[in-house]
């Protein structure tokens, strides 16, 4: 039980971070539908976040803005950097959605699905071989 | 000039996203002015590019605080020799692509001329930013500033294409993800993000797990990226459906800045020393055989010209690959240490770059995808074929083309490192191209197109020569002569002096 809650409660965020990775891999993987496919990525990159923000946490600690208050009576900050860092991923993780929502949208002018197996199917332009 | 050049590796990335800004704006008021702007740029860009190579070689590196912020705090660029001659290749290619591109893109995207060389820019601002970057995670914002507008620029063509993009677009996603979280796990140990701080920081843990677990996302996230087997099912549509200049920058720089990142977390985030604690390389030389040995078959099954580019590239990633494997045993100038690798990486440019550009000529010209419809097309475009055999028999090591010298030194790396079941590769792989290379060159020069009238005299007569343009013919020609131009030069030892300098700066010094 000791080992339990060491390894497992002691570290929840690394197996939360973990769970949610894998889910948005399964998604990825599995789904056939693609905007399903883009959530999955969605969630993927999500579970990233959490980790690098997990990582930023300190036991009691404030929010990171430094004034002579909290230098006087010694309080302890969050680390600001890893949130810094994550709010320029967001950045990207956004533009990397918003490209792959334009993608499906032209896909689905073209050929009137969102399942990629319909679309492999109805695509057999220029030698293309899907082996 | 001294310090004012202490300025050009941050002027190189803002002068590039500046112009992509000024495209935009300016296309709207006349769209003729974007093709001019972008090369406009990309002339200043390659020139600074040599100004910071000879500042490198005869100063030494150079250290940029972007806002004054001193490092590790703040965002730091490092130039040194491995960044600056993959910036002088990258910045070569890109002029030559954005030039061939005038009259490829009117022709093929009429309508949307003005946003290519926009999104063109932006690709380039990302590809310099990866180079010069001294910080890692301004480089995976920069990784991902390239992918991004690689993904738009494949799907521009629509269709077929967008389909590529979609997959290149998931499976890109993933490997920075796993770049991100690399970096992570860095930062979780050290607290730290410059690269040369994390250098010193790192030596006390290299037996640590998180480490250890940092360094396979890293190497897993990066392989993505740089398309190695068997990580490379994204390549051969984004290759096959880009328009051609892309293809070309695709295959011949955006997998190669990748390849850079990788020798870059490798040798200067980690060292050496790590390195030879892991049986990685090991692995990675196992890999690297095994892209260039499926890489080469699968391009032989192809019937599309540039699918089979497209798989030859996977191959080629190989050699790289199985380079850097070398790298860390193989100690003797002129083919030890990274020599080969980073040669192949210039080497591989030229020659992809030759032959995507040439392909896509075919394209523009008669809308010629499959390798049966070639048939004739010696006669009909003399000058660009003859450009794409130059290329192709210097992929198959024809000497003294580049591709002969990559080879060489490669097989003889991994004689002195004993591990001859690489040199019987290498030789296979030769075989295996010439095969799928001999096919194209054979259909386009020996077989008659059909319904060609079978006596001589008047078959002569009646071949009119369908060349394209010069803006378009002279890049081709232009990759197609340092083919084989670079090759004497390799030989002759004159860029080695930058070669040597990457070495002893990652503790690989050779013995003469």
């Amino acid at each position: 039980m000791e080992w339990f809650i060491a390894k497992i409660f002691a570290k929840y965020n690394y197996w939360v971070f973990i769970l949610l990775m894998m889910i948005g891999f399964y998604g990825i993987v599995a789904k056939d539908n693609l905007i399903k496919k883009i959530i999955g990525l969605n969630i993927f990159q999500t579970a990233i976040f959490l980790y690098f923000i997990s990582l930023g946490a300190v036991k009691g600690g404030t929010a990171p803005i430094v004034n002579e208050e909290i230098i006087r009576k010694g309080y302890v900050y969050a680390n600001p950097l890893p949130h810094v860092l994550i709010l320029t991923a967001i950045v990207v993780s956004v533009a990397t959605t918003a490209v792959a929502l334009s993608l499906v949208i032209r896909m689905h002018q073209e050929y009137g699905t969102i399942e990629e197996s319909e679309i492999i199917e109805k695509s057999s332009d220029k030698g293309r071989t899907w082996t | 000039m001294s310090s004012a050049v202490q300025h050009f590796p941050v002027l190189v990335v803002v002068v590039s996203l500046l112009s992509a800004i000024t495209i935009f704006i300016a296309g709207w008021i006349n769209r003729k002015t974007a093709c001019y702007i972008s090369i406009a740029t990309l002339i200043g860009q390659f020139i600074g590019s040599l100004f910071i190579l000879h500042h490198v070689m005869t100063v030494g590196p150079i250290y940029y605080r972007l806002g004054g912020w001193a490092p590790p705090w703040g965002i730091e660029y490092v130039v040194d020799a491995l960044n600056a001659y993959v910036l002088v290749v990258l910045l070569f290619l890109g002029l030559i692509c954005a030039i061939y591109s005038k009259k490829n893109i009117e022709h093929e995207l009429p309508r949307k001329v003005v946003s290519f060389y926009t999104i063109y820019q932006l690709l380039i601002t990302g590809l310099c930013g990866i180079t010069v970057t001294g910080d890692i995670f301004n480089m995976y914002v920069f990784i991902e500033i390239t992918c991004l507008s690689a993904y738009a620029l494949i799907a521009s063509r629509g269709k077929i294409a967008l389909k590529a993009s979609f997959t290149y677009l998931v499976l890109g996603s993933i490997g920075a993800c796993f770049f991100l979280l690399g970096i992570g796990f860095l930062y979780a140990v050290t607290g730290s993000l410059n690269i040369r701080d994390l250098s010193l920081l790192l030596p006390p843990f290299y037996g640590n797990r998180v480490v250890l677990a940092a360094f396979v996302f890293f190497i897993v996230g990066l392989s993505i990226k740089m398309a190695l087997f068997p990580l490379h099912t994204w390549l051969p549509d984004a290759h096959a459906f880009a328009p051609a200049e892309i293809s070309a920058m695709l295959s011949g720089i955006i997998i190669e800045v990748s390849t850079y990142a990788f020798i870059r977390v490798a040798f200067s985030v980690f060292t050496p020393r790590f390195l030879r604690l892991l049986p990685i390389f090991d692995i990675l030389c196992w890999l690297g055989a095994v892209a260039i040995i499926i890489g080469s078959i699968l391009a032989i099954t192809q019937v599309n010209l540039k699918r089979m580019l497209a798989y030859s590239s996977v191959a080629n990633m190989g050699y790289i690959v199985l380079a850097l494997g070398l790298s860390i045993s193989a100690r003797t100038a002129p083919w030890g240490g990274l020599n080969p690798a980073l040669m192949h990486i210039l080497n591989h440019a030229l020659m992809k770059g030759c032959l995507f550009l040439a392909a896509g000529a075919f394209i523009y010209k008669a809308d010629l995808w499959y390798i049966k419809d070639f048939q004739g097309l010696g006669k009909k475009m003399p000058y660009t074929c003859a450009a794409f055999v130059i290329a192709a028999i210097s992929m198959i090591g024809v000497p003294p083309s580049v591709g002969f010298v990559s080879k060489l030194y490669i097989i003889l790396a991994s004689i002195e490192a004993r591990k001859f079941f690489f040199v019987a590769v290498m030789l296979l792989s030769s075989l295996l191209n010439l095969v799928y290379f001999w096919r194209v060159i054979e259909t386009m020069y020996m077989k008659r197109a059909e319904g060609e009238n079978h006596s001589r005299a008047s078959h002569e007569a009646h071949v009119h020569r369908e060349e394209v343009p010069l803006g378009m013919l002279l890049p081709i020609w232009v990759l197609a002569s340092l083919c084989i131009i670079m090759g004497i030069l390799w030989l002759a030892n004159v860029p080695t002096p930058i070669l040597n300098q990457v070495n002893s700066m990652f503790g690989l010094d050779m013995r003469p």
